[in-house]
């Protein structure tokens, strides 16, 4: 096998992000005086050179590196998702880090090759690419789900790792069938081999394939009744990392789905549609109505990541290119929405406490006008209220479900959707209704320039792509036109 | 020559037995060997695949698993050690600080 250049040429943002991510490590080895407050810019910096190489993949679909990594408009809008994701994170992580006494190298580097392995997810067209992407992935937010060490962060991480290890083994063994049943593990040959044998579509080894695959990303994506480790993970985790994990392991895992199941399991629509509308049903229901019970914001955040899983999966089931769109959309808008909100989460704590509960936030609205005023931003477009991107998003989704028949499925999100205001609103509630207590939780807000300069970002992205959302809604569907 | 259903049928027994683990054993060292059961399991499969096909893309898949279950297991092992120098903890039952 060789590689020619028109094969590296679609590797080079991984390539750059990569060094970027090593470079990172040595600079702080040899920094004069141990000073690392650059380490994170310098990872953006990183990243934004990666970002001026990836136009030139949008454009008509291409393969390289003999049908393992694609470089079509789809890989490339989902690299821009994640670009986003890498440098909110960064720059939320910064004053965080330092603050909580472990701003060390491995941390920004981690985050760097984990941004590499999502990004591989999202170009994959072979499951084994996939696989060792997912793990590329998997193992750096592993570690950094447990980088605080103490009691929470370790089990935290250990939660997670568990699972995680056990649903790629799921995802694995379905990965061994499919290649016993369709002779190949590429994604456009398992499509051929459905679309030429229909016999094959009936075999249990092929569909015991499928199934497992299904739960292998079912936990990924945490999906009811796969979603256990979440909550666990989401709140022990530090809160960058959660943020993170929230948002790019969920835009990475469904930019797979949407490959392997829109491109590989094209022909079986009729047979997975049915076992992933179950899924979205419960686990919109479910992740709202745990989210209703909680008391702490983080946690609470957490089961609603569930939920928005959940309505992100309605769009995989109706399973059409305009579906497709929505939900690159989707990963987009709720990556802004979700990092905003987890930093003004970060903001409100202080070294070595939290204050996540919801209790904590009472009177902080005008206290801290400026928070009141980003949380409130977040928390509505989650809600789906307009002009946020968070209604956007989810207008797109149920707009093609209804297109394609499911009206039922499209009512129950919506009754979600509605409930969901309950919760997110009483945040909103708390901070300028409640009277602050006479002895302050929060004295004084964690929030450097850095901190600052992500949240105005996150929320300027909710609202632009809130309010004008014809050029992304384009983008995204010119990425699907290429896939499917 | 081993007939193709018996060895595929091993290793989806083997699979089994590693799931039934991580789902009853509550040593956290013993789940950590059920998922790398699991994995041999899977391991297992390909290169009957690979066999049954005549091919020999299953056998390097096998590689590629073993590298990163080798790398699950360090991190892993790492975890637990953190772990357990934060609660003095290596049952299941014992670490359950979150809930709710």
């Amino acid at each position: 096998m060789t590689f020619s250049m028109a094969d590296m040429r679609l590797l080079t943002p991984h390539l750059v992000i990569t060094a970027a991510a090593l470079l990172v490590l040595l600079a702080e080895a040899v920094s004069p005086g141990r000073r690392k407050g650059y380490l994170p810019y310098l990872g953006i910096a990183g990243i934004v050179v990666a970002a001026f190489t990836t136009p030139g993949l949008f454009g008509p679909a291409r393969s390289g590196f003999s049908g393992m990594l694609a470089g079509d408009a789809f890989a490339a809008f989902v690299y821009f998702i994640l670009y986003a994701v890498g440098a909110l994170t960064l720059l939320v992580s910064d004053g965080y880090l330092r603050d909580e006494g472990r701003d060390h190298a491995e941390y920004y580097a981690l985050v760097l090759l984990a941004l590499v392995g999502m990004m591989l997810m999202a170009g994959a067209t072979h499951l084994m690419t996939l696989f060792l992407a997912l793990e590329t992935m998997s193992i750096a937010i592993y570690a950094l789900a447990g980088f605080f060490r103490d009691e929470r962060s370790a089990e935290a991480s250990f939660k997670y790792f568990i699972l995680g290890a056990f649903s790629s083994g799921f995802l694995l063994y379905g990965i061994a069938l499919l290649y016993g049943a369709c002779g190949t593990t590429e994604i456009q040959g398992i499509l051929d081999a459905f679309a030429s044998n229909r016999a094959l579509a009936g075999s249990a080894m092929a569909l015991a394939g499928v199934g497992l695959v299904t739960v292998g990303f079912a936990f990924k994506v945490a999906a009811v009744p796969f979603h256990m480790w979440t909550p666990d993970a989401y709140q022990g985790a530090p809160t960058s990392v959660t943020a993170f994990m929230a948002t790019g392991v969920k835009a990475a895992a469904f930019a797979a789905v949407l490959r392997v199941f829109f491109v590989a399991f094209q022909t079986l629509h009729v047979d997975w549609s049915g076992v992933l509308w179950v899924l979205a049903l419960l686990t919109m229901t479910v992740g709202n109505l745990t989210a209703i019970a909680q008391t702490d914001v983080k946690r609470m955040l957490a089961y609603s990541s569930i939920a928005h899983a959940g309505y992100i999966l309605v769009g995989v089931v109706a399973g059409t290119p305009e579906a497709g769109a929505g939900i690159l959309y989707y990963l987009l808008a709720y990556a802004f929405m979700n990092i905003g909100a987890f930093a003004c989460l970060i903001m409100v704590g202080r070294k070595g406490h939290e204050n996540t509960e919801l209790d904590a936030f009472a009177g902080l609205g005008f206290k801290f006008p400026a928070l009141g005023l980003a949380m409130s931003l977040f928390m509505f477009s989650m809600a789906g209220i307009p002009p946020t991107a968070g209604f956007i998003g989810k207008f797109l989704i149920f707009k093609a479900a209804v297109h394609q028949g499911y009206y039922w499925l499209t009512i129950f999100g919506v009754l979600n959707s509605a409930a969901s205001v309950y919760y997110y609103l009483r945040v909103i509630v708390t901070m300028y209704f409640k009277p602050e207590p006479d002895a302050p939780v929060v004295e004084a807000l964690r929030a450097g320039p850095s901190m600052a300069v992500a949240t105005i970002l996150a929320g300027l992205g909710v609202l632009y792509f809130g309010i004008v959302p014809g050029g992304l809604v384009d983008l995204a569907e010119q990425a699907l036109r290429y896939l499917v | 020559m081993i007939p193709f259903e018996y060895s595929m049928g091993l290793s989806a027994v083997l699979f089994g037995l590693g799931v039934v683990g991580v789902l009853v054993r509550r040593n956290v060292i013993v789940l950590l060997m059920c998922v790398e059961l699991m994995l041999n399991a899977v391991n297992l499969a390909f290169v009957t695949v690979a066999d049954h096909l005549n091919s020999v893309e299953g056998l390097l898949y096998v590689f590629f698993v073993m590298t990163v279950a080798a790398a699950e297991a360090a991190v892993g092992l790492a975890i637990v050690v953190s772990l357990y120098r934060a609660r003095r903890a290596v049952h299941a039952d014992e670490i359950s600080l979150l809930k709710g």
